[in-house]
């Protein structure tokens, strides 16, 4: 039996943070191979929007509808400190069951890396680890949150490649970035758009 | 899945091997080796009181490795990615408990062979003294463990999950430390009552509280 298409629906969504609402009647429909940047100012609603896609938190309204696999990218890596890296990635790698995890590491350019602990990487060697992480859960749905802050500029020409052939591959990103990604067909939309107007935020 | 996370939680919190170290079993150790020399050596008083020593150093080695136990792998997103692959919260929770208690219960109750040695508790008061250690302990893991994941995200949590869990634990105290002084087993039922009572009730409180730590 084949696996139902993927698709990633966000209907009427809204979200707070404390009391303040940070953007309301959210709706977007992600079809496989499609790409999504989401754009805005810190603080705007990025990474809320990304976590209650994720179904970590839960929306004020609105309801999100996912069919695939979820791979979630974040400023947090999920791999122990204290672990040398390709002990802490072959955590997530079994997990997971990635088949050609040494072919991951080599792309992501993490194998000099692979002894040494997680704690004494930069962020931008951080943030690779992470996306090694994310390929190999092999998910059909993307939510990269902030993919590219910390990389250098091949690092992040890497992260555009890897979304491109991603989304050939049938699969949906929704990426959530201040920096722009060179992805062809990516639709795009900012995230103060549905920003709610300042007196409808008083009433 | 369950199998993998057990064997990486267990790596994370059991001594010698992991990060947490042996702490709380030296701490432990070392409130037996101490108490004979604030007392004295006088062999009846030290039999009659340290069992109750015995317990009190149980209770305050199991608050130590409470800082570690949950925050951390909030922080670090793990509890995120693992709800990500479909696990509930509570199963976390639940090999979460087991890897705890296996990495501070068994090594506390070995310790207490060198602990009553020093101590002067021989014979039956001994026996009582290691079942009723064996009772307990998972009772102050399953408590260590709510209070570790609902004081997660507090900025003072450490501090405060140690305040916490001694009125908690204290009729875990009282029956296991009460059967010392009776000299009668039946009150380790009750410690063995509570200590399940606890230990099923933990991991659905501890992952609604990890569940509600994602909210704000």
């Amino acid at each position: 039996m084949q696996a139902p298409s993927p698709s990633l629906i966000a209907d009427n969504l809204a979200c707070r943070r404390g009391d303040r609402l940070l953007f309301r009647r959210l709706s977007f429909a992600l079809e496989p191979g499609a790409a999504c940047h989401v754009t805005g100012a810190n603080g705007a609603g990025k990474t809320t929007l990304i976590r209650a896609v994720a179904g970590l938190t839960t929306p004020y309204a609105g309801e999100v509808r996912r069919i695939g696999a979820l791979a979630l990218l974040d400023e947090r890596t999920g791999l122990d400190p204290d672990l040398p890296l390709g002990r802490a990635l072959a955590f997530w790698f079994g997990l997971d069951g990635a088949a050609d995890a040494a072919a991951i590491m080599t792309r992501l350019r993490l194998d000099a890396l692979a002894e040494v602990p997680v704690r004494y990487l930069s962020t931008g060697q951080k943030k690779r680890a992470a996306l090694a992480r994310v390929l190999g859960q092999a998910a059909e749905v993307w939510l990269l949150d902030e993919p590219l802050s910390g990389l250098d500029t091949a690092s992040q020409g890497l992260v555009s490649a890897l979304v491109r052939e991603h989304c050939a591959g049938g699969g949906i990103a929704l990426i959530a970035s201040h920096q722009p990604l060179d992805v062809p067909g990516m639709t795009s939309f900012a995230i103060e758009d549905f920003a709610p107007a300042e007196q409808e935020e008083e009433a | 899945m369950i199998t993998a996370l057990l064997r990486r939680d267990l790596a994370q919190f059991f001594p010698f091997t992991g990060s947490g170290a042996a702490l709380p079993v030296v701490f432990f150790v070392a409130v037996a080796m101490l108490f004979p020399f604030a007392v004295g050596p006088d062999a009846n008083l030290l039999a009659k009181t340290g069992g109750g020593v015995v317990w009190i150093a149980a209770l305050l080695a199991a608050i130590l490795p409470l800082e570690k136990l949950v925050a951390r792998d909030i922080e670090l997103g793990f509890f995120d990615q693992l709800r990500l692959r479909g696990m509930a919260e509570e199963a976390m929770m639940a090999v979460r408990l087991l890897a705890h208690w296996l990495s501070f219960g068994p090594p506390l109750v070995l310790a207490t062979f060198p602990a009553a040695a020093l101590l002067k508790i021989e014979g039956e008061p001994f026996q009582i003294l290691v079942l009723g250690l064996i009772a307990g302990t998972p009772g102050l893991a399953a408590i260590g463990l709510m209070i570790a994941a609902l004081t997660a995200s507090l900025r003072a949590g450490a501090a405060l999950s140690g305040l916490l869990l001694i009125p908690l634990a204290l009729p875990i105290l009282i029956f296991g430390a009460g059967a010392l002084a009776r000299q009668d087993q039946v009150s380790l039922g009750f410690v063995a009552a509570i200590s399940l009572a606890l230990v099923a009730l933990a991991p659905f409180a501890a992952g609604a509280a990890i569940r509600a730590a994602r909210e704000n």
